[in-house]
C-alpha cells in the first residue's frame, strides 16, 4: 500500500481519535446484557399508589439499606385549598408501614414515592472529588463504594435528598436501581413488590417499552425541572404542590 | 556557546524534573486501577462489581415456574397483577432451594396494609375498615388470598 506525505498526515487526526478506543479496550462481554442498548428510568402513577410502604421494605431487603437510611421512601401530601403552596407532608420511618388513617376532609390527599431520580446530568456525580460516583452507559448513578471517601459532597449536592452515608460503611450509599437484577433481566425490587403497579421499571432504549405510549398520553412530569437535571424518573399526574 | 557556558546547573534541574516526573508515572500506573477511565471518570471495573450482587425478591416469573397452579387463580382474581413478592416477599433462597420453607404469612398484617380503609388512598381501591367489616374474623375466613372474591360453593 502506497501513502503519500498527503494522506499520512490526512490520516493522522483519524488515527489519533482510534487510538483512544484502543487503549480503553473492548467492553466486558457479557452474555445477554448490553449496557449501549439501555437507558434506564423509572415511571411512578401516583393515583395507584395507596401508600402501603411495600416499596420501602422490599427496597430494604433486597438491598440491606440501614435503619433510618432509605433508598427509597413514600411521602403523603395534604393539600389545603386554602393554602396550596404549603402542603403538609408526612413520611413516617419512610412509609416503611403505612401510614396512619385519615377522614375525609377538604383536603387532598395522595402518595408520592421518591427515590434516585438517576440524572443524565445529575450534580451528585459532578461534585465527587475522586470519581466513586458516575453514571453507567445505561443511565444508572452508581457509587462505587470501594473507591468512595465519604466525604458527603454528593449528599449535598444531590437537590432530591437521595444519598445519605452509610452508618457503618461511612460511604455514601444510594438507590441502584437495583442494577443487579436489572442487569439480569428482572425489575428492581420496588417494582417488583409494589401491588398497584404505581411503579414500573422502562427502559428509554426499547422502542417495545409501554413508556413510550404513556408519555405521550398522559400528564407527566419530573421532580424539580427547573433544576436541568435531566430526572428520569417520571411521575403521572404530579401536584404542582410537590417539591 | 556562551550562552550555555554556565548551564550546568540548569540540566541538573532538568534532570531532578524528569526524575520527578518518571517517579510520578511510575505510582500513577501502580496506584490508579486498570479500569480507571473505560466508560469516564471512574472506575469501569465497579459496574460490573454492582451488578454481581446476587438478588434476594426471586421475582415472579422463577415462583410461576413451580408454582403454576398459583398462577392459574390469581389469573381470574383482582390479585392477577400483584408479583408474588409483594406478601410473600423476597424468598431468592427458597426458589434456589426448595427445601428452605417460606415463613407463614400473617393475613391480619398483610391484607391490611393495602386494604385499611384510608382517605387519603385513591377512591377507586377497595379498602374496608378491618373492624366493622370481619367483626374480628380472619380475612382468608371468606377470602382466597390469591384471587380474593368471595367464592360460592366449593373453596379451598
Amino acid at each position: 500500500m502506497n501513502i503519500d506525505r498527503r494522506h499520512f498526515l490526512v490520516m493522522l487526526p483519524a488515527a489519533a481519535i482510534a487510538w483512544k478506543y484502543v487503549l480503553a479496550g473492548t467492553p466486558e462481554a457479557s452474555p445477554n446484557y448490553a449496557m449501549t442498548d439501555h437507558w434506564w428510568s423509572m415511571l411512578i402513577d401516583i393515583p395507584k399508589c395507596i401508600g402501603c410502604g411495600n416499596c420501602v421494605r422490599a427496597c430494604a431487603a433486597e438491598n440491606d439499606v440501614p435503619n433510618g437510611h432509605f433508598r427509597t421512601w413514600v411521602e403523603r401530601y395534604h393539600v389545603t385549598d386554602w393554602d396550596m403552596t404549603n402542603p403538609e407532608v408526612i413520611s413516617p420511618d419512610g412509609g416503611k408501614e403505612g401510614f396512619p388513617a385519615v377522614q375525609e376532609d377538604a383536603g387532598k390527599y395522595f402518595f408520592v414515592p421518591k427515590l434516585c431520580n438517576h440524572c443524565a446530568d445529575s450534580p451528585c456525580t459532578q461534585v465527587c472529588p475522586v470519581g466513586a460516583t458516575f453514571i453507567t452507559p445505561d443511565g444508572v448513578v452508581l457509587v462505587d463504594q470501594t473507591y468512595c471517601l465519604g466525604c458527603g459532597y454528593c449528599v449535598q449536592a444531590c437537590p432530591y435528598g437521595c444519598r445519605y452515608i452509610h452508618p457503618e460503611k461511612k460511604v455514601a450509599d444510594k438507590c441502584t436501581l437495583c442494577y443487579h437484577r436489572i442487569t439480569k433481566g428482572l425489575t428492581t425490587a420496588c417494582c417488583e413488590s409494589c401491588p398497584t403497579g404505581a411503579r414500573q421499571l422502562a427502559d428509554l432504549k426499547d422502542p417495545n417499552d409501554p413508556i413510550h405510549a404513556f408519555l405521550k398520553t398522559h400528564h407527566v412530569q419530573v421532580l424539580k425541572p427547573q433544576m436541568a437535571t435531566g430526572a428520569k424518573v417520571f411521575y403521572n399526574e404530579l401536584d404542582g404542590a410537590v417539591r | 556557546m556562551n550562552y550555555f557556558k554556565d548551564s550546568a546547573h540548569l540540566f541538573r534541574f532538568f534532570f531532578l524534573f524528569v526524575v520527578a516526573f518518571v517517579v510520578f508515572l511510575v505510582v500513577r500506573h501502580f496506584v490508579v486501577p486498570k479500569s480507571f477511565g473505560e466508560y469516564g471518570h471512574y472506575r469501569g471495573a465497579a459496574i460490573a462489581e454492582i451488578a454481581a450482587r446476587p438478588a434476594r425478591f426471586a421475582g415472579h416469573e422463577t415462583c410461576e415456574t413451580c408454582h403454576a397452579d398459583v398462577l392459574e387463580t390469581k389469573k381470574a382474581g383482582k390479585h392477577a397483577n400483584v408479583n408474588c413478592g409483594a406478601c410473600h416477599g423476597p424468598l431468592a433462597n427458597h426458589a434456589a432451594d426448595p427445601s428452605i420453607q417460606p415463613a407463614k404469612l400473617d393475613t391480619a398484617v398483610l391484607c391490611i396494609r393495602c386494604h385499611a380503609a384510608s382517605a387519603a388512598k385513591p377512591k377507586g381501591f377497595p379498602q374496608v375498615d378491618a373492624g366493622q367489616h370481619s367483626g374480628g374474623l380472619a380475612c382468608e375466613t371468606c377470602h382466597q388470598p390469591h384471587s380474593p372474591a368471595i367464592q360460592t360453593g366449593d373453596t379451598k
